[in-house]
């Protein structure tokens, strides 16, 4: 163990914490997904790896973007760019509930002093095609974790069925460290005379800039162009037969309509429109995947 | 010899909103799946917390009732293929057959059978055909599509009848004797014995399984808590129902919030609390809001629940801020000014945006004033109010809490300063919602509220987006009940062919800044005509049967090129839309005890759109079939009608004849008799016999009395005037045969049964009645 669990655990902490956790339970520890995404579901490690009867179990962060979201670093709670634990099952084990409870207890959750309540909260994604039933995992009231049972993906049903457990880590941790902006998060803890960072020190700029880029400054035309070629790219790479390299061009569709959102140029109308391509794209990766697989029926 | 049943389901955590039913279910199809094989319980107990679903019948016997049964065969004479074939069904030899007076019976026995074989027939049957409203499949089973599907993982089951286990194994679960208890308090197995320790063996872990226990304790520790603190908890059964749903051991804390966010609105505050926390929500001794909550914890903590406090309440202060931070951003820009980005959000694919729409109901709600439909002094306040209503649509706080539209509307209103009648326009214009929801009466508010509905009628229906069945996604019926109400209550009497009228959506659509009243009145095109449209440089005409009927200073935009569409369409839609306001007229007047035959009966005469009006007749119509003249008047009328049918004389068409209820009713009914036979020249051919001059006399003062009556709105005195020919068609039936050799007779008798049915006609469509 990285840390003493008797003092609250600085983020790093939490995130090490966790990947010896999920490790110990036979997960692959992945690195994060090498491109801009909403949300560790778009990672190839759970879109595509949920598909098809092989079993595939791993844990990852996955740094998050959504430009809609940003606050320029002026809201204690909202941010255009933060971090999900992501854990993927499948299939699912019969004991997941617990394996995750289990997980809270090693970062130092103790659930006979704080209540632990799985709510009731279906997961569906429109751009990829997908749906689950599962929770959303309340403590003392606050969401910490989506925990879903994946039952379609790209359109497919899942067979079998994964199970997704997707932790927000920056909320965990001000839980945790009983902080109540996310700017004043212990990053790390002091080590002799290096001192302690915190959250704003690594990111604050970084949401200040990316917050006045998303809204006002990315190139609208630039963007359009690029959701256009990535379009083009991901439909020519499917015909080619490789679709890993077309699944990456549908999530940089995904992610150059979110920043066209940001931007205020899409309107209600074209949105559902965007949407659908995104999710022929995403459908056509998986559909493609399930192929060069030989799963496809 | 009978034994208690156990049964328990358990799962990951069931969805409190799913939960009551599901109980329901179970005890539903446990009853079913046993009367099936002859079986009764002597009651059954069902129970249901998140993470299990259980039932326990009491008295179960443990065998099912013997039964003989006794089939009737062939012939002991028939052929030997009849008898085999006997056998064959039988599943017996000729030696156990009975020759009963020369026919072969059989007599087969079935014994009873163990109560637990058919509950290990019954229980997975039920489990695979369970009702879920959602369900789901998992681990590796599910790699077939075909896996067990229940609403989360199944995890166990215990079946014991008495202490005897039923064995039962479904997808990989078995049955057991064991079970858990709390998921913190008691992680381990427990044993159940029987239905006898079920319920305690599971309180002694930290389980309460009774659904109506943990509401109670809820509830009860929820009023006292809020008590103790000074405060007074405000009821919600919906919220306990829903936290007996999410714990197994409830818990109800209190806890504080900061009081400088009660200057946020009463309403957002209740539905951060109770929506997105499930929290109570409590009020001080002066009747407003108190800065507390109650929250539902599911554990017994360790400190008391002080942690568990801490963190509810740091949740619900971020959740507090989002929305004061919201009230606050919306208060700075004015509703004019929100309502402007109205343009950006569709209202409907094919209909525009509701920028579209706001303009058509702000101008219609101008009309129903400026036109004195609703009495109001201010023309422009209902304009106004029509153009803000949908501005809180685009505000952040509707964004997040939808259920909120209008109201915030009205606040956002008055912290503008508008004026109150606006405001409360605004706030309360979605009303009535449906039936039994208040019915607004102050005349900006059913100005806004009717042309609301009114419009989202008449685009709809424009569309061809109409109800049938169940399917009414754009709830046009309640639309259309709440049209109904506004009317009904404020005694509104607006004649709805008018507002119907296309020329009326040509004219709002064109979005002229510059309207009239004159611009509301009804081009009177009905099915039939031709219609032809042009449109020059600055105006756009309206040709019917060739004639200019219309010049109108409007562009060609695309909602009149729409309205165009309307009015070339081979149906002619407002008359749709007439029935179907006919229709809900009839729902809603059921509850009222207003009979739909009645209604039928008066709408049925065609040219009544005002409804207020058209009430009031059958109302009266209603009293007057109720006494003895109106019984003995109707059953006269079906006599006669009758008589007419067999001789081949059509009932007085009447479908919709004009927009002027009255003036084109009655004149030309009774089209389908021959002209020679009008009472005019045929009566003096015959001397006629003294019931038919009695009766020919009443009508001729009846039915001006009658017309009189109705153009005056007087339908007791249109009634009273129909109860005079009671007496002499009575006599008439007594002593005149209709069906006289001498054909001219006949005609003039017929003519006068004819008149009578038309004077009945002009109060209300007698055959429509039922009884």
């Amino acid at each position: 163990m990285a840390e003493q669990a008797a003092e609250p655990l600085s983020f790093q902490g939490l995130i090490l914490t966790l990947h010896d956790y999920w490790s110990r339970q036979g997960c692959v520890i992945l690195q994060p997904y090498d491109m801009r995404v909403g949300a560790g579901t778009f990672h190839p490690a759970t879109t595509l790896r949920s598909l098809g009867p092989d079993p595939w179990n791993c844990a990852y962060v996955q740094p998050s973007r959504r430009p809609t979201d940003g606050r320029y670093g002026e809201n204690p709670n909202r941010l255009q760019h933060y971090y999900q634990y992501q854990v993927i099952m499948k299939p699912s084990p019969p004991d997941l509930q617990a394996l995750y409870l289990g997980s809270l207890a090693a970062i130092g959750i103790d659930p006979l002093l704080h209540d632990i309540r799985f709510v009731e909260d279906d997961w569906e994604s429109p751009t990829l095609g997908a749906w689950g039933l599962g929770w959303e995992v309340w403590c003392d009231g606050m969401e910490v974790t989506q925990f879903t049972y994946f039952q379609q993906m790209g359109g497919f049903d899942c067979k079998p069925v994964a199970g997704e457990l997707t932790y927000g880590l920056e909320r965990l941790a001000m839980y945790i460290q009983g902080v109540d902006s996310v700017y004043d998060l212990r990053f790390n803890n002091a080590v002799g005379d290096r001192p302690a960072v915190s959250y704003g020190d690594v990111f604050l700029a970084n949401e200040q800039q990316m917050s006045k880029w998303n809204f006002e400054v990315a190139d609208t035309d630039s963007l359009l162009r690029g959701f256009e070629a990535a379009e083009a790219e991901c439909q020519r790479s499917i015909a080619a037969g490789v679709p890993l390299a077309a699944y990456d061009q549908a999530i940089e569709a995904s992610h150059l309509f979110n920043l066209l959102q940001a931007r205020g140029v899409i309107s209600v109308q074209e949105r559902a429109n965007y949407i659908g391509r995104v999710r022929d794209l995403a459908k056509g990766s998986c559909a493609a995947w399930m192929q060069v697989n030989g799963w496809a029926e | 010899m009978s034994a208690d049943f156990l049964l328990e389901l358990r799962c990951e955590e069931i969805p409190a909103r799913m939960q009551a039913k599901a109980s329901d279910d179970l005890a539903r199809l446990f009853t079913e799946q046993l009367a099936q094989a002859g079986l009764k319980a002597e009651r059954i107990t069902s129970y249901v917390t998140p993470r299990r679903l259980a039932l326990i019948a009491h008295g179960l016997p443990l065998q099912t009732q013997a039964v003989s049964e006794e089939f009737k065969g062939p012939r002991t004479s028939a052929p030997e293929q009849a008898l085999e074939g006997f056998l064959r069904k039988t599943g017996l030899t000729k030696d156990q057959l009975e020759d009963r007076d020369g026919v072969w019976f059989a007599v087969v026995e079935k014994p009873g059978r163990a109560t637990t074989d058919v509950l290990a027939q019954a229980i997975p049957a039920i489990i695979r055909a369970f009702p879920w409203p959602k369900s789901m499949r998992w681990g590796a089973a599910s790699e077939t599509t075909e896996s067990l599907r229940w609403v989360r993982p199944l995890q166990g089951i215990v079946a014991l009848l008495g202490e005897e286990l039923v064995g039962i194994e479904v997808e990989g679960v078995t049955s057991g004797y064991a079970t858990v208890g709390h998921r913190f308090h008691h992680p381990g197995i427990i044993t159940i014995g029987s239905a006898a320790d079920y319920v305690e063996k599971l309180r002694a872990a930290h389980v309460i399984v009774d659904q109506e226990e943990r509401k109670a304790i809820i509830e009860s520790r929820a009023k006292a808590l809020a008590a103790d603190a000074g405060y007074e908890l405000i009821e919600d059964a919906g919220l306990v129902a829903e936290n007996a749903g999410l714990t197994e051991w409830p818990v109800p804390l209190l806890g504080h919030f900061d009081p400088a966010f009660l200057e946020v609105p009463p309403e957002v505050i209740q539905l951060t609390l109770r929506i997105n926390q499930k929290y109570f929500v409590l009020r001080s001794t002066d009747g407003k809001l108190a800065p507390a909550f109650i929250c539902t914890a599911n554990i017994e903590a360790k400190d008391g629940g002080a942690a568990i406090v801490a963190g509810n309440g740091k949740v619900l202060a971020a959740r507090l801020s989002d929305a004061r931070f919201f009230w606050e951003q919306d208060k700075k820009t004015k509703l004019a000014d929100h309502a402007k980005k109205l343009s950006r959000i569709t209202f409907h694919e094919k209909l525009g945006t509701v920028a579209d729409k706001v303009e058509r109901v702000a101008k219609l709600a101008r009309w129903l004033v400026e036109g004195g439909v609703i009495e109001w002094q201010n023309i422009t306040e209902a304009e106004k109010a029509g153009r803000l209503v949908k501005a809180d649509l685009v505000t952040e706080m509707v964004g997040e809490f939808p259920e909120l539209q209008g109201l915030m509307g009205g606040y956002y209103a008055r912290a503008e300063g508008l004026p109150d009648a606006v405001a409360d326009a605004i706030r309360d214009h979605y009303k009535p919602v449906g039936q039994g929801d208040d019915v607004p009466t102050a005349p900006v508010t059913v100005a806004v509220s009717l042309a609301d509905k009114l419009d989202t009628l008449l685009e709809f229906f424009s569309i061809d987006e109409i109800p049938t069945g169940s399917k009414d996604p754009f709830a046009l019926r309640r639309a259309a009940i709440g049209v109904l109400s506004l009317l009904i209550k404020n005694n509104i009497r607006l004649p709805l062919l008018k507002i119907f009228d296309p020329a009326y959506v040509i004219r709002v659509s064109a979005q002229s800044k510059n309207f009239s009243n004159d611009d509301f009145k009804p081009l009177e095109i009905y099915d039939g005509d031709e219609v032809v449209f042009d449109d020059d440089a600055s105006h756009y005409n309206v040709y019917k049967n060739g004639k200019l009927i219309a010049r109108l200073a409007v562009e060609k935009t695309n909602a009149v090129r729409r309205a165009e569409e309307i009015l070339r369409g081979r149906n002619h839609k407002p008359y749709k839309l007439l029935d179907f306001f006919a229709d809900r007229l009839k729902v809603q007047q059921k509850e009222a005890g207003v009979r739909h035959d009645l209604i039928d009966a008066v709408f049925a005469l065609g040219g009544e759109d005002d409804l207020v009006r058209l009430l009031a007749r059958v109302r009266a119509l209603q009293a007057f079939v109720e006494t003895p003249d109106g019984a003995n008047l109707l059953a006269g009328y079906k006599r006669a009608a009758n008589i007419l049918k067999k001789e081949g004389y059509d009932a007085p068409t009447s479908r919709h004849p004009g927009l002027e209820p009255g003036s084109r009713s009655f004149t030309d009914e009774g089209s389908g008799m021959p002209d020679q036979v009008r009472h005019d020249g045929a009566e003096a051919a015959y001397l006629s016999e003294p019931a038919e001059s009695t009766l020919s006399v009443a009508l001729d003062a009846a039915e001006p009395r009658a017309a009189a009556a109705i153009e005056a709105e007087d339908f007791e005195g249109a009634m009273s005037a129909l109860a005079t020919l009671r007496v002499p068609i009575d006599s008439f039936f007594e002593s005149v045969i209709v069906n006289d050799p001498d054909p001219a007779k006949r005609a003039a008798r017929l003519a006068l049964l004819q008149r009578v049915r038309v004077a009945v006609h002009k109060v209300a469509d007698f055959s429509r009645i039922g009884g």
